[in-house]
């Protein structure tokens, strides 16, 4: 070693110790601890996961694919993503406009729009699916009203809707509140200063800031909106190839017996819901300290 | 452009920020509002960028009324404590962002925007940083980016929040130099925000006093540090003993004690008397007698704590070589001082030629 040669007298260096980290446990009961986490989450999330994808490939890939061939596979498809269409933008605009005026502005009932927004997380979603039977069914409050005018809600497309947005309506602003909270206004006042409209503002400065924010909120309500099941399931009437959804169609294949066509459908879902986990995890590794709202 | 504030109020629920100001700022002054925190410094210089409404009273820019001109019409330039730049944009685009959102018809063309963008950045000294992101820039870096941006609108008067706050020691006493540079070349009307009186007193032509929202001094540094008006602004700035006195048929007494100060002043009861470090001398006869408690270095000077007859301290500074020792026994007079009654007159007192202090050997 260099040091040796310059200075032979120097004494020799101890070499370095095992030290134990000064806070943490035992290697044993590391591995036990890790082991248990891992082997839980293999019991309840990657078995099922992976009996799903086995059990739709149980005959075949032939089999598999033509699950999907089939007409109300496709039109519960078709319905999922028009649902998840209308309600994801709905959610996306409400999302954005509460969490602007509840971080921008201070207003009487400000904590308790707070509390509604949370409120379809703290219900169950067979009561909000009720919750639109009692509004607009046959017997409801403007249910009548509505079948006077021709127009059908629930057991319909409409009454899917509303129930995806009501389930799915807090993802958004809970995502943005804090961000935005964080952020502060001192940017927005800055551009206003700088003489920008209010579009302008939002446009060039408020949207730049909270982007991530933004589609990790809106990635959540979609996967969300794609696999509501109870809400949706109450205002459905499951009529084959009109209002059925993917999750209904599931329910009801496996109901029959048709074992191979609903865990095929179910993978589609399983598939869909995947994917969104990869992207956001991508987002938050990769943009990590925006979502926290800290930002640069 | 002069600014001129009239009866203005401003209450936070029900918090008064603002208590009836009244206030004439001079075109092309450099002006600081200075106050501790929660004196409604910042509110007032918000208020008169328009980003708070007041709750009552007028602001005139000029001869025009602007009380219920929107912000973005009052063409001020703002720069805020924590420089507020658009994190996602360049410096230059952060620049050019208030020329960009000119309307159509007046806005200048990207050539021209481009060139105005050059000249501003060469302005505040940061011409090769253009396409850097606000954040691969210091801290002092950034806050002249935001003085740039602000500028590149040609505003009318120029507002600043505690610019140099979020700063270290060297970089706020390069920046100060700077501001004043940037100052006198733009002769811009120029209002900044402070809570630290060195930089209020270096770099204003004149300076406002605030506390509890009222403006308790408005005065050029010199009349702040050598004639403050009220017991808060001697307090707030500089050093200062304050020794509880009472008046008797025009005679001073202290712990019993009758003080020669030669008043002008008759009244009865009790006052307090303001005495600077540097304004006691200790080579006349018949002054406090004082005891030396302790001394410490207080940077040019010797600072002493000298313990009076009642037992309350004050303090003195001595040249750094000044011969004391604790336990030494010292007898002081202000050469310079102010008198406060209780009812809000004063009075004050300034013996000539005096001689810097001096150690009783």
């Amino acid at each position: 070693m260099a040091t040796d040669e310059t200075f032979p007298l120097d004494p020799p260096r101890p070499r370095a110790l095992p030290v134990p980290p000064p806070i943490g446990e035992t290697a044993p009961a590391r591995r036990i601890l890790i082991g248990a986490a891992i082997g839980f989450l293999a019991l309840v999330l990657a078995l099922p996961l992976a009996g799903v994808f086995t059990e739709g490939l149980r005959k075949g890939l032939g089999a598999y694919l033509a699950a999907f061939a089939d007409e109300d596979a496709l039109a519960a498809i078709r319905l999922t993503l028009l649902v998840a269409a209308i309600s994801v933008p709905a959610n996306l605009v409400f999302g954005v406009a509460a969490a602007w005026a509840i971080t921008r502005f201070s207003f009487p009932g400000k904590s308790a729009l707070i509390t509604l927004i949370d409120l379809p997380f703290s219900v169950s979603p067979v009561v909000s699916g009720l919750v639109f039977v009692l509004l607009f069914g046959a017997n409801g409050l403007v249910g009548p009203w509505l079948a006077a005018h021709g127009l059908k809600v629930i057991f319909a497309v409409p009454g899917l809707v509303l129930a995806t947005i009501f389930v799915t309506l807090p993802f958004v602003a809970r995502e943005l509140i804090p961000i935005m909270q964080a952020q502060g206004s001192a940017d927005e006042e800055a551009a206003l200063t700088l003489g920008a409209d209010g579009w302008t503002i939002f446009r060039r400065v408020t949207l730049p800031n909270i982007k991530w924010g933004l589609l990790y909120g809106v990635l959540l309500c979609n996967a969300r909106a794609m696999g509501e099941f109870g809400a949706v399931s109450v205002v459905s009437g499951h009529i084959r190839g009109l209002t059925n959804t993917m999750p209904l169609q599931v329910e009801i294949l496996y109901d029959e017996y048709d074992f191979v066509g609903a865990f095929a459908m179910a993978s589609a879902l399983a598939l869909l819901a995947l994917v969104t986990l990869v992207l956001v995890t991508f987002l938050e590794w990769r943009y990590g300290d925006e979502l926290a709202g800290r930002g640069h | 452009m002069d600014i001129r504030i009239r009866a203005l109020s401003k209450d936070f629920g029900d918090f008064p920020a603002l208590h009836d100001l009244d206030l004439d700022i001079r075109s092309g002054e450099l002006l600081a509002l200075l106050g501790p925190s929660g004196s409604g410094k910042t509110t007032l210089l918000r208020v008169l960028a328009g980003l708070e409404r007041p709750t009552e009273g007028r602001v005139f820019f000029g001869e025009e009324d602007a009380s219920a001109t929107p912000v973005r019409e009052r063409r001020v330039g703002f720069v805020f404590q924590h420089y507020a730049l658009f994190r996602h944009m360049t410096v230059a685009d952060n620049i050019a962002f208030g020329l960009t959102c000119k309307p159509r018809s007046e806005r200048p063309s990207g050539a021209e925007i481009t060139r105005r963008v050059a000249d501003l950045l060469d302005l505040v000294q940061l011409p090769t940083l253009a396409k850097r992101y606000p954040s691969q820039l210091s801290g002092g870096q950034r806050q002249r980016v935001a003085l740039a941006r602000a500028l590149a609108v040609e505003p009318r008067v120029l507002f600043l929040d505690e610019p140099f706050g979020a700063l270290d020691a060297q970089v706020r006493k390069d920046l100060r130099r700077w501001l004043r540079d940037i100052h006198e070349r733009t002769g811009l009307t120029t209002v900044f925000v402070t809570h630290d009186q060195d930089e209020a007193l270096e770099l204003a032509d004149r300076v406002v006093v605030l506390n509890l929202g009222r403006i308790e001094q408005v005065g050029t540094p010199d009349e702040i540090y050598d004639a403050p008006a009220t017991p808060f602004v001697f307090d707030f700035i500089g050093d200062a003993s304050r020794i509880p006195v009472t008046l008797d048929h025009g005679r001073l007494v202290l712990a019993g004690e009758p003080l020669a100060l030669g008043l002008d002043v008759f009244g009865f009861g009790p006052a307090t008397l303001f005495v600077r470090p540097q304004h006691w001398r200790l080579d006349v006869a018949g002054g406090l007698a004082a005891t030396v408690a302790a001394t410490r270095r207080h940077g040019t000077a010797r600072r002493i704590d000298a313990r009076l007859a009642d037992g309350a301290t004050v303090a003195v500074d001595l040249p750094p070589d000044a011969p004391v020792a604790i336990g030494d026994r010292l007898s002081l007079t202000p050469a310079k001082w102010r008198l406060f009654f209780d009812d809000g007159r004063s009075a004050t007192g300034d013996r000539p030629a005096a001689l810097p202090a001096r150690a009783a050997v």
